[in-house]
């Protein structure tokens, strides 16, 4: 999973406690016992991540969804 | 159930079964697929499904006693289908020729087949097929027997030779002029073959045994076509001496006898799994419901033979006949494509995967277990207890996917928690000779009206009325989720022992379902049977001159005492009631069953779709959530509790659904107002997050509901976010974005402040845990 929010997403957004912008980095995710790197925005300082909508209910949701039918 | 068992009702299903003309014909041609095909002017694919299993196709489109036209179902209303006259427009209007003949690899084994009438030259052709090498031996000076009998007119010879062209690019050997027992005996042919047919017809029988068997008779077994001479194999017109000639089963006794052969030669069982030879009775169900009356279509020419439009004409009157009955009836069961025998080899197969994508969940999991597959089966099959035994199984073995049935388990959860929950006797009594259990979606979606129904019983009932809160563990049981089950069930047991036993009062349908099975037949009641019994408030309004369709919860499927109270209720209400076409015991789910909403979103709204469009009239119902569910789609529906109890037209109705969220509100507030209102008890549990105001519009509470989001959770990620400030801002709109893990899902909510609260512009969720770091 890699390229999921585009640069000019996560743009829009600043880390409110630190006034950063957001950059991207791998952050791992996991479900049901498995584990992957995601390129993921968050704050350089104080590591909130951001995760759009589409992410969280449309790749996210699918990947859940096969992963519960194993 | 365990998974075997649940295999083993596969069986039940009989819509695979054969249809009657071609269970009855003898060697079983596909007369079903033809019609289908020459309905569809496809002749090509009718003539090969003609060719796949008639050897002799011209001279059987001619001459076949067609036994399948007898029990054509078709005829139940009118005539049968023609269906030798079809198979001849098959053949006549198609323009591929014969099929072209596949030979297996030679197995150096030979049998020998006396007599070339219909029966022999099948076996000799089947036999070929398989690497046998045939010789036919004939007494004649010519292949046919029986059918060179026929004058021109019926049979022309020109039909018979084409077909007969089968014979030599088989590579089968004929021998003309050659009688058994006169020109070569039994014994020498049993010397140069490894097995011998005897399709010799009933002429020449006596002859034969006498000369051949030493006189003794030739018992042919009527399955495997043994004679009791070793390696001897016997059938044709020989074993219908008193009755007419048939060439079809002529066909089929070759055909059988050379099964027989080839298992013989190879030495496997020649009894092992012949059911279903020849002619037998089907195990089909075809409904009449909707045919019509229909005559034969006649053909015009002089010789009796269809013209392509009338063959067309004729195939379309056949019923294409099929069982279905659950899935005309189910959207659920025809949703996924298929009926019940299919799905239950698929659910079997599911249970069995150990490693892989289960690709049988959904399935599983849709069904709303409401059970009238099973009223309309003429097997009784219900698949409901197929899906809900898969659904436990699944569970134990810990495969159920979570998040399925999450929400409604933590919806139980919370209606039995000591937020929601509440047990007493009546007020300024001891003890209870009823008890009255509204449900959990009742005290939810319509929490006045139940406080109303609680007055009502304690008015015109003595002897104490006391009162249990909280969900009946439907959901749990429905989820097969048999633990939780059981420890909700024994809880409500226990509580009930300890009030002493008294009779339950239940106003939800599936609560009484589920205490139908714990609790003793006398000791259960539906508020239905007791409003009728004592009789509506004398102050109900009346509801004069309106027509309500009613709609029976699924879950009252087997209690025509409660329709008919509910019936009786309606009436003195005044209103005309309206039966839907399938009500009472044959009612539909609503969708909510079996937690299908949970499992298949889209199909809930093509089920509730379903159900609002079979009548014009506006719905009555006694069931919380069928109201809702009504109402989601835009059904004016009454829940009779409004009814009764409110003073108001039905023309007055909600016509909202209530959300997750209010059902919740609606669990609080019914507790806290029946405790001031009876108990002169006041709660004070308001807690901190339900103090943050917010501004909901319609799409935002239409996009909770759909994606399962309470105004608990957002206010939980708000009041998280702004305690602990973390939160992104958008730097043109000053929107903050927030997200928090509660339980299992990670909620993230969009939002802004407004006056003294906050507006909510998105909200969504997932269950993937996210390792944020927590900041350097
Ligand atoms: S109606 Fe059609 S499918 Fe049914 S028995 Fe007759 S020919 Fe066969
Ligand atoms: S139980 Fe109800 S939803 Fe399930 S298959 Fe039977 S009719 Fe359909
Ligand atoms: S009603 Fe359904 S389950 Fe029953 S035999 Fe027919 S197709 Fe099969
Ligand atoms: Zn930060």
């Amino acid at each position: 999973m890699s390229g999921y929010i585009k640069n000019e997403e996560a743009g829009h957004w600043l880390c409110n406690a630190c006034g950063t912008e957001l950059t991207f980095g791998m952050i791992e995710v996991h479900y049901m016992g498995s584990g992957y790197p995601v390129e993921l925005p968050s704050c350089p300082k104080c590591g909130q991540v951001f995760i759009t909508e589409d992410l969280a209910t449309i790749k996210m949701a699918e990947i859940e969804k096969l992963l519960e039918d194993k | 159930m365990e998974q075997n068992e649940l295999r083993e009702l596969e069986h039940l299903c009989i819509q695979e079964c054969a249809p009657w003309c071609v269970s009855t014909c003898p060697i079983h041609v596909d007369v079903r697929a033809i019609c289908r095909a020459m309905a569809q002017k496809d002749f090509v694919t009718a003539s090969q499904l003609v060719r796949k299993t008639i050897p002799f196709p011209r001279i059987i489109s001619k001459i076949c006693d067609h036994p399948c036209e007898k029990t054509c179902k078709r005829g139940e209303l009118g005539d049968a289908i023609a269906i030798r006259s079809l198979e001849r427009a098959a053949l006549d209007w198609a323009s591929s020729e014969n099929v072209r003949v596949r030979i297996l690899p030679a197995k150096n084994k030979r049998v020998a087949i006396v007599g070339a009438g219909l029966s022999g030259l099948t076996a000799a052709i089947d036999l070929a097929r398989k690497g046998y090498e045939c010789l036919v031996i004939e007494s004649a000076d010519r292949p046919g027997g029986s059918i060179l009998d026929y004058p021109e007119t019926d049979l022309p010879k020109s039909e018979i030779e084409a077909d007969f062209q089968i014979l030599s690019d088989s590579k089968i050997a004929l021998e003309f002029h050659k009688k058994l027992g006169k020109d070569c005996s039994i014994t020498d042919i049993g010397n140069r073959y490894d097995a011998v047919y005897l399709g010799i017809g009933g002429r020449t029988l006596d002859a034969v045994e006498t000369a051949c068997f030493s006189g003794k008779k030739l018992e042919i077994d009527p399955v495997t076509f043994e004679t009791g001479f070793k390696g001897v194999f016997a059938g044709g017109s020989i074993r219908r001496l008193d009755t007419l000639y048939s060439p079809i089963t002529s066909i089929s006794d070759g055909r059988r006898a050379a099964i027989s052969i080839d298992r013989f030669l190879q030495g496997v069982s020649i009894t092992a799994s012949r059911d279903n030879e020849g002619p037998y009775q089907t195990r089909l169900f075809t409904s009449m419901v909707g045919v019509e009356y229909g005559d034969r279509i006649p053909a015009v020419s002089p010789h009796g033979d269809y013209s392509e439009e009338e063959a067309v004409d004729e195939a379309q009157r056949c019923l294409t006949c099929e069982c279905m009955e659950c899935v005309k009836v189910c959207e659920f069961l025809s949703s996924f494509e298929g009926y019940p025998k299919k799905y239950v080899r698929q659910i079997y197969n599911n249970l069995s995967i150990v490693m892989g994508q289960r690709h049988g969940n959904k399935l599983i999991n849709s069904c709303s277990l409401c059970g009238l597959c099973k009223e309309v089966c003429p097997e009784d099959l219900h698949m409901g207890n197929v899906c809900k035994a898969a659904r436990e199984i699944m569970v134990s073995r810990n495969k159920m996917p979570p998040s399925t049935h999450e929400f409604a388990i933590q919806d139980m959860e919370f209606s039995n928690s000591d937020k929601c929950s509440l047990i007493r006797h009546q007020p300024g009594t001891d003890s209870s000779a009823f008890v009255f259990f509204p449900g959990c979606r009742l005290s939810g979606s319509l929490p006045q009206n139940v406080q109303n129904a609680y007055r009502f019983l304690t008015q015109c009932l003595s002897n104490g009325v006391g009162l249990i809160l909280g969900c009946c563990g439907a959901p749990a049981e429905w989820a097969g989720r048999q633990e939780d089950f059981c420890r909700v069930s024994e809880h409500i047991l226990e509580k009930w022992h300890e009030m002493g036993s008294p009779t339950v009062i239940a106003a939800c349908s599936s609560c009484y379902e589920i205490f139908r099975k714990s609790l003793p037949q006398n000791k259960l009641r539906s508020l239905w049977e007791i409003i009728d019994t004592y009789g509506i408030p004398d102050d109900s309004h009346k509801h004069v001159g309106i027509t309500l369709a009613i709609h029976d919860p699924c879950s009252s499927r087997h209690e025509p005492g409660v329709h008919r109270s509910v019936r009786n209720i309606l009436e003195k209400l005044g209103c005309d009631v309206h039966e839907l076409g399938l009500s009472r015991n044959l009612t539909e789910c609503c969708g909510y069953g079996g937690l299908m909403c949970f499992a298949n979103r889209d199909l809930v709204s093509r089920v509730i779709n379903r159900r609002i469009r079979s009548s014009p009239h506006d719905f009555v119902t006694y069931c919380a959530v069928c109201q809702d569910h009504f109402l989601s789609q835009g059904k004016n529906t009454m829940h009779l509790l409004e009814l009764v109890f409110e003073k108001r037209g039905s023309e007055n109705v909600l016509n909202r659904p209530v959300s997750y969220s209010s059902i919740r509100q609606g669990r609080l507030f019914l507790k806290r107002s029946l405790l001031r209102e009876f108990w002169r008890d006041n709660l004070n549990s308001t807690q901190e997050n339900e103090m943050i105001k917010l501004y909901l519009s319609d799409t935002i509470q239409d996009l909770m509901a759909c994606r399962m989001i309470l105004t608990d959770d957002v206010q939980k990620v708000i009041q998280f976010a702004e305690q602990s400030g973390r939160k992104l801002v958008n730097k043109s709109n000053g929107h903050f974005l927030a997200h928090h893990t509660l339980g299992n899902v990670t909620c993230w909510v969009e939002y802004s402040s407004f006056e003294e609260g906050f507006v909510i512009h998105n909200v969504y969720s997932h269950r993937m845990k996210v390792l944020e770091a927590s900041g350097s």
